[in-house]
């Protein structure tokens, strides 16, 4: 078996990868920014009872967390695999981006806050028109490293059996008997996908940068 | 006999157990400038975010023209709308730019279309001489003019009275004429103003009225002229001999 036919055999499985981010991404970015918001404008028992749903999922290993969340899912509700490990993962990213969204929050809060009520915005709008669009640019940085982190925590999926990048190399591993290729070849998708992803999310923040802002 | 368009009466705050100020009372009538004095922590900031509910006062009323402001079911947003402030760190939105600055309030308060509020912020830029500075974003003005954009942005919202918290404060020395310019045309064009200041040379120009606050209380009021050369009490006079030396001074040694 030649090197090319190796990686295409595993590079079959970044389709899978690829999704799982895909879900597991956007649906962390809405729960946490959901729970920001209400984390910080939500009161003082809304803020402990967020600070508790953070403190949890931070604290546990996130494949520990993924087979929680997965038998207890599909113990409801009949989901694949696929579809489990995407949504369990989403949840485990949802309480980083919580504290990516809530710390870009506070970071711009107060003042502007104060001067967009001057002005007779209400609350809501506030947040809508003055602190949301400069919270979003803090926020970039931080969060690029956080999809950074859930394209490569997408691989612990494979331990649900999802055909993934790490899951196809371990399978053609075990057949070929190479394993350090197989892990290479797993090893530099990834790193393409991250490299990637990291640029471009390194573009977006330059291009919405706020000119000559300290 | 002349209206007032801000009302305050007993007005007290306290923040636990430290009273900041009580029993004030205040009347600013329409077109008067009010200056406020006084040293720190004597609580005239937090009278000025009483005024525009930044703060709710414990006691007292504080009425806007006929309205009751203070009263429970009185809209705090639609009040604030006619109470333009000026901060002394200009606070302005920093992802917007001049004109974005000031049209935010026309187009998402007052409801206007896009290009009514692009037109008007213009001539409020224009106000302030800045129309040509429209396109820049707070980082790139100097510091004087971001503040001017502030007063741009305040005097859109065409407010009953504006109130400036030391609005100088926070500028370099060779930027605060060209703030207390824009403001001393706002006096003569007939605004309500009630700022807090120790801009002396301003207070005693611009002045209908200034009012000497001390550990909460309103210690003396009266025409510049009347303070500065005659005032009844010594403390007004010792206050006002300390702050035209102070300031005075810094402006001399930046000169
Ligand atoms: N949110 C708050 N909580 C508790 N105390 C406060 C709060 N805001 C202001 N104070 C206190 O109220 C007092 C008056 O403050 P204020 O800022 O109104 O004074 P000031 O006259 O504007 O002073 P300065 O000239 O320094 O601006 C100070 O002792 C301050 O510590
Ligand atoms: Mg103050």
């Amino acid at each position: 078996m030649n090197l090319n036919q190796f990686i295409s055999y595993i590079a079959q499985g970044t389709i899978y990868t690829v999704g799982v981010t895909l879900i597991a991404l956007p649906a962390g970015l809405l729960i946490g920014t959901i729970l920001a918001l209400l984390y910080v404008y939500g009161g003082k028992v809304t803020g402990r009872l967020m600070n508790l749903y953070s403190t949890i999922f931070r604290g546990i290993p996130p494949l520990v967390l993924l087979f929680i969340l997965f038998f207890a899912v599909s113990k409801g509700i009949n989901l694949s695999a696929f579809w489990a490990g995407s949504l369990s993962l989403g949840i485990v990213s949802s309480a980083y981006q919580m504290e990516i969204v809530r710390g870009a929050l506070l970071a711009v809060s107060g003042d502007q806050m104060k001067a967009a009520r001057a002005i007779g915005l209400s609350r809501l709008q506030a947040i809508r028109y003055v602190v949301l669009p400069q919270a979003v640019r803090l926020a970039i940085p931080p969060w690029s490293n956080e999809v950074a982190i859930v394209i490569k925590d997408s691989s612990l999926v494979y331990a649900l059996g999802v055909p993934e990048i790490l899951r196809r190399a371990q399978l053609i591993a075990a057949s070929s008997q190479q394993y350090l290729l197989a892990y290479l070849s797993a090893a530099l998708i990834y790193f393409l996908l991250v490299f990637l992803t990291t640029r471009l999310l390194n573009r977006l923040e330059n291009k919405l940068a706020i000119p000559a802002n300290p | 006999m002349p209206k007032p368009i801000l009302t305050i009466k007993n007005l007290r705050k306290s923040y636990g157990d430290h009273v900041i100020f009580e029993h004030l009372d205040l009347d600013v009538n329409e077109g008067e400038t009010i200056v406020i004095i006084g040293p720190s922590g004597t609580g005239k900031s937090t009278l000025l975010r009483c005024i525009n509910l930044l703060t709710r006062p414990n006691e007292g009323q504080i009425w806007l023209d006929d309205t009751e402001i203070t009263s429970k079911n009185c809209n705090e947003d639609l009040v604030r709308q006619h109470i333009g402030m000026v901060f002394q760190n200009f606070l302005l939105f920093n992802h917007l730019t001049a004109l974005g600055n000031v049209k935010l309030g026309l187009t998402r308060v007052k409801k206007m279309s896009d290009q009514a509020a692009t037109e008007k912020a213009l001539r409020e830029l224009e106000r302030v001489g800045l129309a040509d500075k429209a396109g820049h974003y707070p980082g790139q003005l100097s510091g004087g003019q971001q503040q001017r954009v502030g007063i741009a942005r305040a005097l859109a919202m065409d407010p009953r009275i504006m109130l400036f918290d030391e609005p100088t404060s926070a500028l370099d020395p060779e930027l605060i004429g060209e703030v207390l310019e824009v403001m001393r045309k706002l006096a003569k064009d007939g605004m309500t103003m009630l700022v807090v200041t120790h801009e002396m040379g301003f207070a005693r120009e611009v002045a209908d009225r200034i009012v000497f606050m001390e550990k909460g209380y309103i210690v003396e009021e009266g025409s510049p002229n009347e303070m500065f050369n005659h005032p009844k009490f010594p403390r007004t006079r010792e206050f006002l001999w300390k702050i035209t030396e102070l300031y005075g001074k810094k402006k001399e040694d930046a000169a």
